[in-house]
């Protein structure tokens, strides 16, 4: 191939300017600011603060409050990603069989994730209202009494469920797209040695899924981990009883409501290590996990 | 083993019948190929006997039971396919083993099968491989050895060699003959190269659009070719077409110049009729017993192939397109104009509908 040359040597500096800026500015910086806060304590009336190295780790360490955070946020993602990826398979594989290549009924199937995650939670919200809801009315009727406004597994249900609502057609979208590049002539010599349907998808179809599933489940807990937070702050608040109180939605609350900004600097450079972990397992696993 | 019967196979996608209605009797051990252009339905035939179309009129029969209604997997049937079909995520050994596994065959008897068969086909070292790390040629022996440890009635191929270089192509289709002859097992092989066709057939189906026009052994369709379709599909280069007209009285065949060509034995049922010339036929030089005719030939390209040389040209006087194969090197040029030679005895003769003519 023929290479490009510039002559000027700004032009790829220009061309690179305004990502590096954004970077810059809405990634690097505040990340940087995060970290150095997370090794800073306030004194009470917030005036001056102290450099106080991982005092503020400790003390979260110690907190009870953040481990049972991180158990809720453990549920949490565990439900989201399994019920939204095995959803969203589901859906795939019928669509696949039944809808080779019909593409109005797919698009219908893309539109929720089309909806702000702090939307859904309205949205959710509406439908589950106590008072005014129309689910809560049937499920009365169905001798369930809902209120998840009071009862704290009633609102991880709700929470889990809006999340997955949210992300199954992402989820849908890649399976569908991944189902439909596994030749059929694969399939059909499959069935001629003699498998049927369900054999055919375990042995066939899921481990050639499996590359796009991982993908999928990486993409899907850091969805759950992060992108939730317009979902619990619209529907919970992470109540009641902070037992919706994620994470992220706990840097949140302690830092803005609890104005205990070291302890949430440290909260949230803890939840970057998690995503750069999580970043380096997906591609490390990608790398090996590609079959053709 | 088994027999392979069609009974008027039909199929239509929707309002659209593709394949109009196909009579054929395979026999025990017999292998068939059927081979036509691109889009005459060789595929779907062979995809309604494997059971992956289903058949919307008339019967197939394997081993005697009419298997219109049964499944794939309860055909007894084993299909190599045109890209191989291999599970990518399965080793060499396990793509050859998966159907035996579906059929719950007991462990150390798969492992026999498998062993014997890569070893026939030469491929005992690459079974911890997986498709992507093998060579074309190589896939292809894993796709027909995944069809033969199964031991199936029939063998269905779907173009399996068309993905393999020249070279490669000509030595697994004798390797294909040579394991089919072994194994005795009743075959359908399907093609559009009538070379594979030619060789690897006991007997051939030449199908166009659908329908099939001729069924026999290679000899026989090369020998008398029931169409003008099947006389210029099968022979390369093609064979010629000459229109002439037929005097009545005296049963004369004439060439569109005026020049008289040779006389009908028996009446003519059509005035306008077609003279077929396999482009072999035509010599240098009259062909020592009986007459032969002779036509004056305006060389406009000759494509020297070495072991024979191929004569584009016209005829004078009637300007028909004509086609001569001699043996050898000639160095004819463009633009010369010279006397070629037919025995009419190796003429053929076709009605204005394409259908070759009932005598002669
Ligand atoms: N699903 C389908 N719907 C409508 N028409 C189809 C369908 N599948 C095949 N056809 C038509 O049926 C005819 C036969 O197709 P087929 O694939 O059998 O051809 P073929 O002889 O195998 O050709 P090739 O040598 O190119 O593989 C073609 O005209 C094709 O357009
Ligand atoms: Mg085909």
């Amino acid at each position: 191939m023929k290479r490009a040359i510039f002559n000027d040597r700004l032009l790829p500096y220009l061309l690179l300017g305004p990502q590096l800026i954004v970077t810059l500015v809405f990634f690097i910086w505040p990340s940087g600011e995060a970290i150095w806060q997370s090794m800073l304590l306030e004194d009470a009336f917030g005036g001056s603060s102290r450099f106080v190295w991982f005092r503020n780790f400790e003390r979260l360490f110690d907190d009870e409050g953040y481990w049972a955070s991180f158990e809720t946020t453990a549920i949490f993602s565990i439900a989201v990603a399994t019920i939204g990826l095995a959803l969203a398979l589901l859906l795939a594989t019928t669509a696949d069989r039944s809808l080779r290549g019909a593409g109005a009924y797919r698009s219908l199937l893309i539109w929720p994730y089309a909806v702000a995650p702090a939307v859904a939670g309205v949205l959710w919200g509406f439908l589950f209202n106590p008072g005014a809801g129309l689910l809560p009315y049937y499920l009365n009727l169905m001798g369930v009494a809902w209120n998840h406004q009071i009862n704290g597994n009633q609102a991880l249900l709700l929470v889990i469920a809006a999340a997955c609502w949210n992300q199954v057609s992402y989820n849908f979208v890649f399976f569908l797209a991944g189902l439909q590049s596994i030749p059929r002539a694969l399939i059909e010599a499959a069935a001629i040695d003699g498998a049927g349907p369900g054999r055919r998808f375990w042995s066939i179809v899921f481990p050639l899924l499996a590359p796009t599933g991982f993908f999928l489940l990486v993409v899907n807990i850091i969805y759950a981990f992060f992108g939730t937070f317009g979902i619990i702050d619209a529907l919970t608040k992470g109540g009641p009883a902070r037992s919706t109180e994620i994470l992220v939605y706990k840097v949140y609350s302690d830092g803005f409501r609890g104005q205990d900004f070291g302890g949430s600097a440290a909260q949230s450079a803890i939840l970057m290590g998690i995503v750069v972990v999580l970043t380096v397992v997906q591609f490390r696993f990608i790398e090996r996990r590609i079959h053709y | 083993m088994a027999t392979l019967q069609l009974k008027d196979v039909r199929k239509s996608y929707g309002s659209l019948e593709v394949i109009h209605g196909v009579n054929l009797e395979i026999a025990d051990g017999e292998l068939v190929v059927l081979v036509g252009p691109s889009g005459c339905g060789k595929s779907t035939l062979l995809r309604m006997i494997a059971g992956l179309e289903r058949v919307s009129a008339g019967t197939v029969a394997i081993g005697g039971k009419v298997v219109n209604e049964r499944e794939p997997k309860d055909r007894d049937i084993a299909m190599v396919f045109q890209n191989y079909a291999l599970y990518p995520h399965m080793t060499v050994f396990d793509n050859m083993a998966y159907g035996l596994r579906n059929r719950r065959t007991p462990r150390e008897e798969i492992e026999v099968r498998v062993r014997d068969a890569a070893r026939i086909l030469e491929l005992d070292e690459y079974l911890e491989r997986t498709p992507r790390q093998l060579s074309g040629g190589q896939r292809q022996r894993v796709a027909m050895g995944r069809a033969i440890v199964r031991k199936p009635a029939v063998f269905l191929f779907d173009e399996p060699l068309s993905n393999l270089d020249a070279k490669l192509r000509v030595h697994m289709r004798v390797e294909i003959r040579r394991l089919q002859q072994a194994l005795r097992t009743t075959s359908v092989y399907v093609t559009h190269d009538q070379v594979e066709a030619m060789t690897l057939a006991d007997r051939l189906v030449v199908m166009n659009k659908g329908v099939a026009e001729q069924v026999g052994s290679p000899v026989e369709v090369y020998e008398r070719p029931a169409t003008t379709f099947v006389a210029s599909f099968i022979g390369s280069p093609a064979m010629n077409f000459l229109p002439v007209s037929v005097n009545g009285e005296s049963r004369t065949l004439t060439l569109r110049g005026g020049q008289p060509l040779t006389s009908l034995d028996s009446p003519s049922p059509a005035q306008d009729i077609i003279v077929g010339i396999r482009p072999e036929d035509i010599h240098l030089q009259p062909n020592g017993q009986g007459e032969a005719v002779r036509l004056v030939v305006g060389i406009d390209l000759v494509e020297v192939l070495g072991a024979d040389s191929v004569l584009h040209g016209r005829l004078v006087g009637s300007e028909d397109r004509i086609m001569a194969r001699l043996p050898g090197i000639h160095r004819i040029r463009a633009g010369e104009s010279l006397p070629l030679f037919v025995a009419p005895d190796r003429f053929h003769y076709f009605l204005q509908s394409g259908r070759r003519m009932a005598q002669q």
